[in-house]
């Protein structure tokens, strides 16, 4: 088993996508079992015997399990779909593997590890010889992440070759017998994992020994934002919350850590004001809110760092300007009796470009054409720039490169240094621990009780994202 | 109570399984595109294509299976062009539907005074003639109704039979229910979405194309303008109705036709009394209600009107 | 293949892709110009001088174009916010209906109020007409281009019924047209005795008006922001919903303008051929102009020409006239893929 370690955007995904024929190469060829695979082609790299399960599934919810596996497998002008033999083949392969799933169930009922068993399945029911997980933990507790590696290990004892993708130290060292550690793009080096240890690894991934940014001890102020017992309606698979409490210092980054998928997605849309509580209420420095809505939200002083760049923090085919100004063009500073300024908002798009250091052509540029990190970087300043009392920050740094990510968080320390609540939410335990002041975990839709840094251990931590006292945590 | 007694007789039945097969066709076309993924606006046109298509076929000598085969062909053809625009271009599906409807109208209207410039009546052909399948015809009523039809009903409900296997058990049914819900699972699979959906449009369109040539091959005998009058529209609000599945499709067209052939015999009752326009509105106004009614629970394919570029997640 | 997002060319190089397209239209048009056994070449110039070719001509052309600046201003407005509005056909009807029951003799009022008067009464109908596919949308989801599909063929019906009932005109030898409206609701002609009226102006006016909305105006960004990314927009704490309905207003009170114009500025009475599908050549137009108000009077001019010309043509060299619709729909389709070119490349791997 090998692991490919690195950063979040060190190119990890890209490698295999290339090497399934999702993209491309520029340069360069893929070659297997001594084939040369032709570029761009994923059936000559499934025929090859090359299985990916996909960090985000590729599964149809509309079908079944047996469907979902049995889709390309069989010949394409056939009258009729081999159900039975297909149902036969997938049970005594669940069984021998230890991939317990129902053939006949729909693919939209399952849970998120039931899914990753059928992604699994869906490889080893085609003959891959080689395995590419992407990141198969993020969507996983601790628990099911042991079952997971337990039936890795048994793949591998039957003679298949895994590729193990994944920025968590511990895992890599539990579980690979070699590593290859990927850094912007490059290969920074090759270990045996029994050689080797995670200091080295941690070293090989961010170039340098980093010290991470020093964090001066916080100066509580006082209490920016209380969620009291607020519970969220339901929406499809995702977790709602349930009667969950929380109170925001100022002046303090309260880290929110947990495993994806366990109602961080519904609390964020909470704070942002785009989801409304069932129940509860929502206490803006003492003052209970009445209408709640993105716009009462930004009028509450509540910056918003949204998780997805590309389809929520900005609209990819409005220029530059006129994405820094979309909270605020109804404010006297941009707008007048239903006019818009448009020399002060381009007046402001080009502070923010100068003072967030943002890379593009011009303020009238489409903001699809940044990069990542810049169109990053614009956020930032748009939320930041009013000097809000409370920021939410859900997955400020994922896909960013290490020199974006530590300016993201070099931001995040000043704010709250000059006094802002801060609400951290990452899937990165190592980045809640680095910069907060007191962590709270969430586990399917409820929060624990704070500790403050330093107070609870990693493991500890993990039982708590795992669900394991919660009540008595 | 007369205006309930025409429910019971075979006649009115048999006027409404009629007045269902080119909806049915064209509905199953719908649907098979909108399964794929891709909404094709370009039914009104196409079957408009189709309908003169079929027609001129058989009206320049050729026989009425040679008539169909053309029309279906003449959809294929837009339905190559809706997708080549919709699917590798990955296009706006409303406008270019539209667009497609636009041309495949205007071009049918424009051939067709090429064709024919001197005349003022429509010419007319031999349509299909009724065909008894002997022994369930006599089943009163529903036999009648059911099998005292045109060759061309009767493929319209194989057709229906056809899509339902295909969709749900062939592997190609597979791989076409996946391009509408998630097409990165269709690629993961080493299926090209691109080729998926363009070959689901084109057969679709052929589908529609066959509806609008039985208007002028086996309901009517001849071709006049604006003779499809938002019928494709109405079967785009069946495919929402049916929730996506052809048995449920179908029954939603009969259910339409029923109600069609219905309203045709109540004027004839009422005599006058409501302005006829109220009848002639129903059809479009109760097309309004059932996507009213079925909207909010309605599923759709997750992936339709979404375009999917390779290596896309 | 793959599309790739590049930056906007320069304003001379954009300005090729729409071209192309023209030319890509004239070309396939050759073709069934040559099937139809005649020279393209003449036929274009045929077509050239029935649309420009003379002060009558021309001044024909300009008054095709008015109710297709309406249209096309109305789909250009709701297509800026993807708010697909097919139904621009019966918000000009609505509009006709609105001007004949107040025009034509109910209101015994002096032009100067009459006529502002029956304006806002079109547009308000015609703005009603949308908001309903508009609210079943953002409440139901329900998709608004079959709701405004199916109401032209509802509104249409409508009005023939309200021609050969409350409206017909008791002197029409029972023909279902309703009575002309009196003198004080009729719009003046531009040049004496010429069938150029003053809805011309009013159109190049509303467009100048709908510029300055999507350019300058809150509620133009708003609507560009909604229909680039509602999510986003949402997001960001604009309205959405709210903005999709003041959309709708706009863009059926635009169309039904046309109506009003048709009537009014043109033919005196309502009848059933009052649009030959200026609501779906609406479409046209907008895309043609890439949604810009400005550009949507060129285009609708450029679109009107063609079927001047082409039935000038038609008589003169035995083309039918569908030609020209033909011309227009290729013109469609072509324009939007221009447009694609213009922000995106090919690549071919």
């Amino acid at each position: 088993m090998i692991a490919l370690l690195g950063e979040n955007g060190a190119g990890k995904t890209t490698l295999m996508n290339i090497l399934f024929g999702h993209y491309v190469a520029d340069e360069g060829a893929v070659e297997a079992f001594g084939k040369r695979l032709p570029p761009g082609d994923p059936r000559a790299a499934l025929d090859t015997g090359i299985g990916m399960v996909h960090q985000h599934f590729t599964l149809a919810d509309n079908m079944t399990v047996l469907e979902n596996i049995a889709l390309g497998t069989q010949g394409m002008w056939s009258w009729k779909l081999d159900r039975v033999g297909a149902r036969e083949r997938i049970e005594k392969m669940s069984f021998e593997f230890g991939l317990a799933v129902d053939p006949e169930a729909s693919v939209g009922s399952l849970s998120v590890g039931e899914r990753q068993r059928v992604e699994i399945l869906k490889a080893l029911y085609r003959d891959a010889r080689i395995l590419i997980l992407d990141e198969p933990t993020a969507v996983l507790t601790p628990a099911e992440t042991e079952a997971l590696f337990a039936t890795l290990k048994l793949l591998v004892a039957q003679g298949l070759s895994i590729i193990f993708i994944s920025h968590k130290l511990n895992e890599v060292m539990a579980v690979s017998n070699r590593v290859l550690v990927l850094r912007s793009g490059r290969l920074a080096g090759e270990r045996v994992t029994a050689d080797t240890n995670r200091g080295e690894l941690a070293a090989l991934m961010v170039g340098q020994e980093v010290e991470p940014a020093p964090v001066p001890p916080s100066e509580p102020g006082p209490l920016q934002l209380v969620l009291n017992a607020i519970s969220t309606q339901k929406r499809g698979s995702g977790v709602s919350l349930d009667r969950i409490s929380l109170s925001l210092l100022g002046g303090e980054i309260t880290g929110l850590a947990g495993v994806s998928g366990n109602g961080q997605a519904a609390l964020a849309a909470l704070i942002a004001g785009v989801e409304v509580p069932t129940s509860g209420e929502i206490i803006v420095r003492g003052t209970t809110a009445r209408d709640w809505s993105p716009r009462a939200a930004l009028a509450a002083g509540i910056a918003r760092i949204p998780e997805d760049r590309h389809a929520v923090g900005t609209i990819g085919d409005m220029s530059v300007t006129e994405n820094v100004i979309a909270e605020r063009y109804r404010t006297p500073r941009f707008s007048s009796r239903g006019f818009l300024d448009w020399k002060a908002s381009r007046a402001f798009a080009e502070e923010i470009i100068a003072d967030y250091d943002v890379k593009c052509p011009s303020p009238e540029a489409r903001i699809r054409l940044l990069s990542g990190g810049n169109m990053q970087k614009l956020i930032l300043g748009r939320a930041l720039d009013p000097q809000p009392s409370v920021i939410l920050a859900n997955q400020p740094t994922r896909g960013l490169d290490v020199g974006a990510v530590g300016y993201v968080h070099r931001k995040l320390l000043e704010a709250r240094g000059r006094g802002a609540a801060i609400l951290l939410i990452s899937e990165d335990l190592e980045e809640i621990l680095a910069l907060s002041d007191r962590i709270i975990v969430i586990s399917k839709g409820q929060l624990s009780p704070p500790s403050a840094r330093g107070q609870r251990s990693v493991a500890q931590l993990g039982q708590l994202m795992a669900g394991h006292g919660m009540e008595t945590a | 109570m007369e205006a309930l007694d025409i429910l019971l007789t075979a006649s009115f039945w048999v006027a409404a399984i009629r007045i269902a097969s080119p909806l049915i066709f064209a509905t199953m076309g719908e649907l098979i595109c909108e399964r794929a993924g891709v909404l094709n606006l370009g039914i009104e046109g196409i079957m408009t294509a189709g309908a003169f298509a079929g027609w001129f076929t058989v009206y320049a000598g050729g026989d009425l299976w040679t008539g169909v085969l053309v029309a279906a062909l003449a959809g294929a053809m837009f339905g190559l062009l809706h997708a080549t625009l919709t699917v590798p271009l990955g296009l706006s599906q409303h406008v270019v539907g539209i667009g497609v409807t636009l041309l495949a109208t205007s071009l049918t209207y424009f051939t067709y005074r090429l064709l024919l410039p001197e005349v003022t009546s429509p010419p007319k052909i031999e349509p299909f003639q009724p065909l008894a399948i002997p022994g369930l015809s006599s089943i009163p009523v529903v036999g009648e109704a059911l099998f005292t039809q045109t060759p061309l009903t009767y493929l319209a409900f194989l057709a229906v039979a056809l899509t339902a296997w295909v969709l749900y058990r062939t592997p190609l049914g597979l791989a076409i229910r996946a391009a509408g819900e998630n097409p990165s699972a269709v690629e993961a699979q080493g299926i090209s979405v691109t080729t998926i959906r363009m070959g689901a449009v084109m057969a679709g369109s052929a589908l529609m194309a066959v509806g609008g040539a039985f208007l002028t091959m086996s309901a009517f005998n001849s071709f006049f303008f604006e003779m499809i009058n938002g019928r494709g529209w109405i079967c785009i609000a069946l495919v929402v109705f049916g929730s996506w599945r052809p048995g449920k499709a179908l029954i939603g067209a009969i259910l339409f036709a029923a109600f069609d052939a219905y309203q045709v015999r109540l004027q004839q009752i009422t005599g006058g009394v409501v302005p006829y326009q109220i009848f002639l509105m129903m059809p479009y106004a109760l097309s309004i209600l059932a996507l009213i009614l079925v909207a909010r629970r309605a599923t759709y394919p997750k992936a339709l009107m979404i375009p999917y570029q390779k290596g896309e997640r | 293949m793959r599309l790739e997002p590049k930056p906007a060319p320069a304003l001379v190089v954009a300005l090729l892709y729409p071209i192309a397209a023209i030319v890509l239209t004239l070309a396939f048009t050759s073709l069934l110009v040559l099937a139809a056994g005649a020279s393209p070449f003449s036929v274009f110039y045929l077509v050239w001088r029935g649309a420009a070719g003379s002060q009558f001509a021309l001044l024909e052309t300009l008054t095709r174009a008015t109710p297709l600046i309406f249209t096309g201003l109305a789909v250009a407005v709701a297509f800026r916010a993807k708010l697909w509005n097919i139904g621009a056909e019966a918000q000009l009807y609505i509009g006709g209906v609105v001007t004949v029951v107040l025009g034509t003799g109910l209101l015994p009022l002096p032009s100067f109020l009459l006529i502002p008067i029956i304006m806002i009464a079109a547009m308000a109908a015609g703005a009603l007409l949308l908001l309903g596919p508009a609210v079943l949308k953002t409440r139901f989801g329900v998709d608004e281009v079959v709701t405004t599909l199916l109401l032209n063929f509802i509104v249409l019906l409508f009005v023939s019924m309200l021609l050969e009932g409350p409206l017909k005109d008791p002197m029409g030898l029972g023909w279902p047209q309703s009575s002309k409206v009196i003198a004080e609701a009729q719009l003046a002609r531009i040049i004496h005795g010429k069938r150029l009226h003053y809805g011309f102006a009013m159109a190049i006016v509303s467009a100048f008006i709908v510029w300055i909305v999507m350019k300058k105006t809150v509620l133009g960004y708003e609507m560009r922001a909604v229909g680039h990314n509602p999510q986003a927009a949402a997001y960001a704490g604009i309205p959405v919903n709210r903005v999709l309905m003041k959309t709708a207003l706009l863009s059926g009170g635009l169309a039904a303008l046309a109506g009003f114009c048709e009537v009014s500025g043109l033919k005196g009475n309502l009848t059933l051929d009052l649009s030959p599908g200026y609501g779906y050549s609406g479409i046209v137009v907008a895309m043609l102009a890439m949604l810009n108000p400005i550009g949507v009077v060129a285009s609708a001019i450029f679109v009107a020409g063609i079927f001047v010309g082409a039935d000038a043509m038609s008589r003169s060299a035995g083309v039918p006239s569908y030609i020209a619709d033909v011309m227009v729909a290729t013109a469609l389709l072509t324009m939007v893929v221009a447009i694609l070119f213009t922000r995106f490349r090919l690549r071919w791997k």
